[in-house]
């Protein structure tokens, strides 16, 4: 046997040698084990990628588990709040899925690939999670994490850019449609999903076969203005959607030290991703009690005045601390200063005269702010391109 | 290293003596001083530190010959003693390895990738385990370590002062909830292995992580109670971080040398060649101690940092303490359960199946990957022999402190599991200590061919060597078991546990009282605490670090 | 539509009592057992034509005078033999010791003899403690109701008033281990022996093992009361008989042959059970006598449950560490230095404490102790009926033996049977002169025979981890199964085994307290 020799912290990912030829910044970062890119060169300039031309940004480092096998939908209405059977072949569903007590373990996305056939995406590394889940079933449980390379190709010309590629059928493809094609003797699977609430795709392939897509994608989206973004222009483009972010926005059930930092779906206004109506799946017993006795917490979307996001602020009505901002971000687009915010409220109190506690620095003088907010039902950027079907072109 | 002048003056008279120089002893008699007592530590060695010291055994090699890592060591004693300004530099070290029988390894990285991506090539699902036994322990971990630098409760008493000491200890599991504390409860009263077992599948992974259940403690993986044991080398931080240990620059003796600076600058004295043989005891009341060499050094507190058994069997005459307390005295669990090597390589080893360059070298090295194993060799220690199969805890802290050998060279430090305090009944023999010798140097060259060519000089330390030097009772590292009828109020007995002994003016201050051993310091703060509060003088002793 | 009010799942002598206690306070119910007689772990076993000997427990230790008066067990045809026997351990050289109600006779110094009185004045007080805690469901410790808080504080007070000297040994021992007590306290090899053999059968424990003062205090709950094991006429059986009799009586129902293969769940709560003949029957709730693990995993599935569940119910521990050697005997064999009159009292084998932890070792690497301690009764001596005329049956627990030892029973069987009669023939040597048949009864024979995943006695190994909230796990330690319309009243639930049917009795007032809250 050879002597072991240690690996590298981060590995690369299928599409790491692409990228370090865009990286110009050279800012990597790790996730989940993988080395990402951070920014390539501005993030402002990646941001407006995503928002008018073609963004194009590795999430190769997902947790992804494929789910096989007769039992694997009664499996997954076990673990996953919602019903599974509504998520049709061919379908991708938003999910989350909570410990016994009701608390949130992690957010993701479910994609119905075939018959008794799943990939379920995830933030936190679920492996363990969904083995015990899986005693009683008959399902088989396989960590594709490492073998699916994937891209999410965002922004408003990427259905002309895809298609340009090569991808037929793209038109006729809805908001979370799965949509299968050859790509060089590879199955390319193509799902019209994604972080940033714009139009947008994202495309999974063997890891194998990495870099050719990349290839591909650029020399068909290079007309198009297409770009590599890294995560920070990623971050604004969620918020600006209104997306939560797991370990941001709340704590992972499993990872949690202290007693009550964690919440329920209710509390994270995921409440709509519940189904009671399914007999079984962990935590209804507690998420029931709670639907009756009412939430401890409340999550709020923040319309806060001024151009200072609010990070980090404490959130204060009438004078006393109400709660804090999880995540925080001046929009472009939106020209929205948008935060996410848990309050200790009750579900029907007023909202009225939210105030976020600023902190910001000029010039190493630190300066405070106690801005308004007013509570917004929806996220500020939502174009009509992200629904249509077909897609609009350029 | 320090060494002292025997005093020559006459004047023998104190505010108070601690007898014993070791980090507790030094650590109350820092305090004492800087609260304006005038104070003197009594050394029976010429040297100080008790277990806590770096020793030239060899020429070249200075290195910890007893303790040998440093975590548990109470941040706030280290800042408020100014123990860096007087020299002391903990450098945190991380991971371990595991060399297995069929040749394999399991690496346990501190970087938390490659150990995720290890274990995974162990096993996938308990890579992912991970955060989930991460979590659980530093629940639990949370849960005490706030009581490290408070006096335990006493739940017999109905003083109020008493009970609001215990409805705080009560708060804090009450905090839990009713889940949390059905856990905390299990997790108080099951085995290590039974712990492990609800987290991983892998026999190396469990046998690995198993080890920090047992080191220093005569009880096995499968024994109740070792998985509290477990969280007492979890609680300890290096510069915040929670679990992570760290070698003292220059050897542990850097703690006791630092800890004697700081007594020093406050006028404290250290006395060596010191021998107290006596507390002496008049009306009640202390009086003083005599030494075997006839001095005699009067004070109205005397502070014993020897164990509970050494304190009152041998130093203090039963004439004037209650029954019970020589009774408990003698029912004290002690058990000396390990013994020590300390090599001086030519070279660095090689280890079979890792790299030399690997970030795991750095790391503490074992060879035991299955719990079974580990079991055996504590049946070795109830047949009372040595393990034949002995648990080791190995490091090569010459990798990454310049100061314990030459240039190029090494200096290996072994922690060895078990070795029992008596032999079949009888005291250790140098032939037993061969043997043991033996034992552990096979073991390691299973795995390292060339290590015995690079043997300069090796150092073995038996429970006997342990407690004739040391005085360290039957070579036990806690002064005392860590088992639960020993832990808090309990510890070293009920009635006693608040650091006052049963002679007005004397108290202990050793491992064997709350919070227990591990270089921690904390019992000789906490008893300096209660001394003062005795004497109605101001507490110079800091409390604890909020957990937040 | 359902058939009754509650289905109780196995007619040992906790599904009974529950049984009994809610057909008298008005419920309809019905009791399905596998077999073709009650009593479940405490029956009788033919194992040559009239020998008798009891199929797994031997002894009735904790079914307490006080459940035998409520229940009308004498009314319904209990009886016993021989009440609180002398425990007397053996000894090759005849220097032998017995045990009873405090007292030690024999070769014993005086000081042991008070200090054996001084550890059964504090074991009987802090069990008269544990007892009250035996007889109501585990104490909510923080998220309790006001009654709940007071349950509590009345906990609490009665530990202060055991006075502050027996309430800080009763702290300081409560988490050590047996034989650092015993050694603490006593000088006689024998007599530690004897104590570390009460405190470790039915354990996967040595004497040695932390918790193991613990486990003592709970095999001898009945010092409570005063009590030691008594033996049942006609065998165990006799009591299984009684408490059928005294649940008829109550109007349960009884059926026989009744293998229940599952639970009926189709939504969120239990509705009923599906029996092997493929019947359903329909109840507002169904209570399980049988083992946790056997519930959930086999009856339930595991898919009904939360994750959380699923995962704990999987870590259950159940290794038993117990087998039973039955012999049938041709007539009286001689044990050294005992004379015929006391072969009738219960006799142990367990020279010393070192002894004992030895027959623990193998255990622990699934092997079996080639010298175990034995706990043997010869109760033909009290109760003739049990063998042919002049001729006897011998019934010992076997300590410790694996559940799987490596190569499997199929080819250790003969030897362990061979060693353990050997080992019994060093204090009775003439032993082997009237066998007239022998078997042996593995942990495995135990599981398979009984029902039982793991085939332990206790269902659910009795440990600290294992009692109060935490048996057998948190979410189920009140006898509501986390799953609505499932119970558990077996000796897996609070207080555990020991034949003292108060789980059955504290599940039986639970329910009834459930049922009036909703």
């Amino acid at each position: 046997m050879n002597p072991h020799q240690d690996e590298p912290i981060y590995l690369p990912t299928a599409f790491h040698s692409r990228q370090q030829q865009h990286n110009l910044l050279h800012a990597w970062g790790g996730w989940n084990g993988y080395l990402k890119p951070e920014a390539y060169t501005d993030i402002e300039l990646e941001y407006f990628a995503i928002r008018s031309t073609t963004a194009v940004f590795d999430l190769s480092p997902m947790n992804k588990y494929r789910v096989t096998g007769p039992d694997a939908e009664a499996f997954l209405n076990r673990v996953l709040t919602r019903d599974v059977a509504k998520i049709k072949n061919g379908r991708v569903g938003y999910c989350i899925w909570c410990d016994d007590a009701g608390q949130v373990m992690d957010d993701g996305t479910l994609f119905h690939l075939g018959d008794n056939d799943y990939r379920l995406c995830s933030y936190t590394r679920a492996y363990e999670w969904l083995y015990w889940s899986s005693l009683g079933f008959d399902v088989a449980i396989e960590d594709e994490t490492g073998t699916v390379a994937a891209l999410a190709v965002q922004g408003p010309t990427s259905c002309t850019v895809l298609t340009a590629m090569g991808v037929t059928g793209l038109e006729s493809l809805k908001p979370f449609g799965i949509l299968e094609v050859s790509f060089q003797g590879q199955t390319l699977t193509v799902s019209r999903t994604g972080f940033t609430g714009d139009l947008g795709y994202e495309l999974w392939i063997d890891t194998s076969a990495g870099e050719a897509l990349w290839d591909a994608l650029f020399a068909a989206g290079e007309p198009y203005l297409i770009k590599a973004i890294g995560t920070e222009a990623l971050e604004i483009a969620r918020i600006e959607a209104g997306f939560l972010q797991a370990g941001v926005d709340f704590v992972p059930a499993e990872t949690a030290v202290r007693r009550g930092c964690t919440r329920s779906p209710f509390e994270l206004g995921l409440g709509w991703l519940v189904d009671f109506d399914k007999p079984r799946f962990n935590g209804r017993k507690a998420l029931l009690a709670e639907r009756d006795a009412g939430s401890r917490y409340r999550y709020v979307m923040l319309d806060v005045d001024g151009n200072k996001p609010a990070h980090h602020s404490f959130i204060l009505q009438h004078g006393k601390v109400v709660g804090t901002v999880t995540s925080a971000a001046w929009c472009p687009t939106a020209k929205t200063n948008l935060a996410f915010a848990q309050l200790e409220l009750p579900a029907d109190a007023s909202l009225t005269g939210l105030v976020a506690e600023i902190y910001y620095e000029r010039e190493l003088r630190w300066n405070k702010v106690l801005a308004p907010c007013v509570a917004i039902d929806r996220a500020p950027f939502d174009p009509p391109r992200r629904r249509q079907t077909p897609a609009p072109a350029l | 290293m320090l060494c002292f002048q025997r005093q020559s003056n006459s004047v023998n008279e104190y505010d108070a003596i601690v007898i014993g120089a070791g980090h507790n002893g030094l650590t109350n008699a820092a305090y004492l001083a800087r609260a304006g007592l005038k104070v003197a530590v009594l050394e029976r060695n010429p040297y100080i530190g008790g277990a806590t010291v770096s020793r030239e055994l060899h020429e070249g090699w200075t290195y910890s010959n007893c303790s040998y890592v440093c975590s548990l060591l109470r941040p706030e004693i280290a800042r408020d003693l100014e123990l860096p300004r007087h020299g002391l530099q903990v450098v945190p070290y991380g991971g371990g390895v595991t060399f297995m029988q069929n040749g394999d390894i399991f690496g346990k990285y501190p970087e938390p990738e490659r150990r995720y991506r290890e274990m995974q090539r162990h096993s996938r699902r308990d890579a992912d385990a991970w955060q989930r036994y991460a979590a659980d322990t530093m629940k639990q971990t949370r849960l005490i370590r706030p009581f490290l630098m408070k006096r335990p409760p006493n739940p017999t008493s109905l003083r109020p002062g008493r009970l609001r000491e215990l409805a705080e200890y009560g708060a804090a599991f009450g905090e839990m909830g009713e889940a949390g504390l059905a856990d905390t409860m299990r997790f108080w009263t099951k085995s290590v292995a039974d712990y492990l077992e609800e987290f991983f599948e892998t026999d190396v992974i469990k046998a690995h992580l198993a080890g920090s259940g047992i080191i220093g403690t005569a009880l096995g993986v499968y024994s109740p109670g070792t998985a509290y044991v477990l969280l007492h080398h979890y609680m300890g931080d290096v510069d915040g971080n929670v679990g992570s240990w760290g070698f003292a620059r220059g050897g542990m003796g850097a703690v006791s040398g630092a800890l004697a600076a700081a007594l020093q600058s406050y006028g404290g004295e250290i006395i060596s060649d010191a021998d107290v043989g006596n507390i002496m005891v008049s009306g009640g009341k202390v009086t003083g101690v005599a030494l075997r060499d006839g001095r005699e050094f009067r004070s109205k507190i005397v502070v014993s940092n020897l164990d509970a058994k050494r304190t009152f069997l041998d130093l203090m005459d039963e004439g004037d303490l209650p029954q019970t307390v020589v009774q408990r005295a003698r029912n004290f669990k002690i058990r000396g359960s390990s013994g020590k090597l300390n090599i001086a390589l030519d070279g660095l080893p090689t280890f079979n199946g890792l790299d030399k360059k690997s970030r795991l070298m750095v790391g503490d090295f074992h060879f035991h990957d299955s719990l079974p194993r580990l079991e055996r060799a504590y049946d070795d220690w109830k047949n009372e022999t040595w393990s034949k199969d002995p648990y080791l805890d190995l490091l090569i802290p010459s990798l990454f402190d310049p100061t314990v050998a030459p240039p190029g060279k090494h200096m290996m430090t072994v922690f060895v599991q078990y070795a029992p305090p008596k032999i079949n009944g009888r005291e250790w023999t140098d032939e037993d200590k061969a043997g043991f010798e033996k034992s552990v140097l096979d073991q390691i060259s299973n795995y390292s061919p060339d290590f015995r060519d690079l043997i300069v000089h090796c150092e073995t330390r038996t429970p006997r060597e342990l407690e004739n030097e040391v005085g360290l009772t039957e070579g036990n590292i806690f002064q005392g078991e860590l088992t639960f009828d020993q832990l808090l109020f309990n510890r070293p007995f009920p009635g006693y546990a608040q650091y006052r002994g049963p002679v007005k003016g004397m108290y202990m201050c050793g491992s064997a009282t709350h919070p227990g051993g591990g270089v921690m310091a904390a019992p000789g703060a906490n008893a300096a605490r209660e001394i003062l509060a005795d004497l109605r003088e101001p507490n110079v002793v800091p409390e604890g670090y909020a957990d937040d | 539509m359902t058939d009754v009010d509650v289905l109780v799942i196995g007619a040992g002598h906790n599904g009974l009592v529950c049984a009994t206690q809610l057909a008298s306070a008005g419920r309809s119910v019905m009791v399905l057992e596998a077999g073709e007689q009650p009593g479940g772990m405490a029956v009788n076993r033919e194992i040559a034509p009239g020998f008798q000997v009891p199929g797994c427990a031997q002894w009735l230790t904790q079914f307490s005078p006080q459940l035998i008066r409520e229940l009308k067990l004498e009314q319904h045809g209990l009886e016993l033999a021989a009440t609180d026997l002398t425990s007397i351990g053996l000894s090759a050289d005849g220097n032998t010791i017995s045990l009873k109600q405090g007292e030690v006779s024999g070769e014993i110094s005086d000081a042991d003899r008070a200090a054996f009185a001084e550890l059964y004045r504090l074991l009987s007080k802090v069990n008269r403690l544990l007892l009250r805690l035996s007889k109501r469901p585990p104490p909510y410790l923080v998220e309790g109701k006001l009654r709940d808080k007071l349950a509590l504080a009345d906990l609490g007070l009665r530990l202060r008033l055991m006075g502050s000297d027996d309430m800080s040994e009763l702290l300081r021992q409560a988490l050590n281990n047996v034989y650092d007590l015993l050694q603490e306290r006593f000088e006689s090899p024998l007599l530690k022996g004897m104590l570390s053999l009460e405190a470790v059968q039915g354990t996967h424990f040595g004497p040695r093992s932390p918790n193991t003062v613990f486990t003592l205090l709970q095999r001898k709950l009945q010092w409570a009361w005063g009590g030691e094991v008594s033996q049942v006429r006609g065998g165990m059986a006799g009591l299984g008989t009684a408490l059928a009799n005294a649940a008829q009586a109550a109007g349960v129902t009884l059926r026989y042959g009744a293998e229940v293969q599952s639970l009926i769940m189709p939504g969120d709560c239990v509705e009923g059970v599906q029996l092997a003949d493929g019947t359903e029957l329909r109840a507002g709730c169904v209570v399980s006598s049988v083992d946790p693990v056997t519930t959930f995993e086999s009856l339930l599935g595991l898919a009904k449950v939360e994750t959380d569940t699923a995962r704990r119910v999987s870590q259950i521990r159940i290794k038993s560490g117990t087998a039973k050697l039955h012999l049938a005997l041709s007539g009286l064999p001689n044990f050294t230095g005992l004379d015929a009159s006391q072969l009738g009292q219960r006799l142990l084998i367990a020279p010393d404490p070192n002894y004992v932890e030895r027959a623990f070792n193998p255990v622990k690497y699934g092997e079996y102790a080639s010298l175990p301690t034995m706990d043997i009764s010869i109760p033909s001596v009290n109760d003739p009926s049990l063998a042919p005329d002049g001729q006897h049956v011998l019934s010992a627990i076997v300590q410790h033996v694996s559940h799987s030892p490596a190569g499997g029973w199929s080819t250790q069987r003969e030897r362990a049977l061979s060693d353990w009669i050997d080992c019994l023939a060093q204090y009775a040597p003439d032993i082997r002169e009237h066998i007239v048949a022998a078997e042996i009864l593995t942990p495995a024979d135990l599981e398979q025979q009984y029902r039982v995943q793991g085939g332990h006695w206790d269902h659910v190994e009795i440990s600290l981890d294992q009692v109060l909230m935490m048996r057998p796990f948190p979410a189920a330690a009140r006898y509501d199964a986390s799953v609505p319309g499932l119970y558990l009243c077996g000796a897996g639930s609070h207080p555990g085994g020991n034949l003292s049917g108060l789980p059955g009795r504290n599940a039986a007032d639970t329910i009834l307290k459930m049922e009036k809250q909703s």
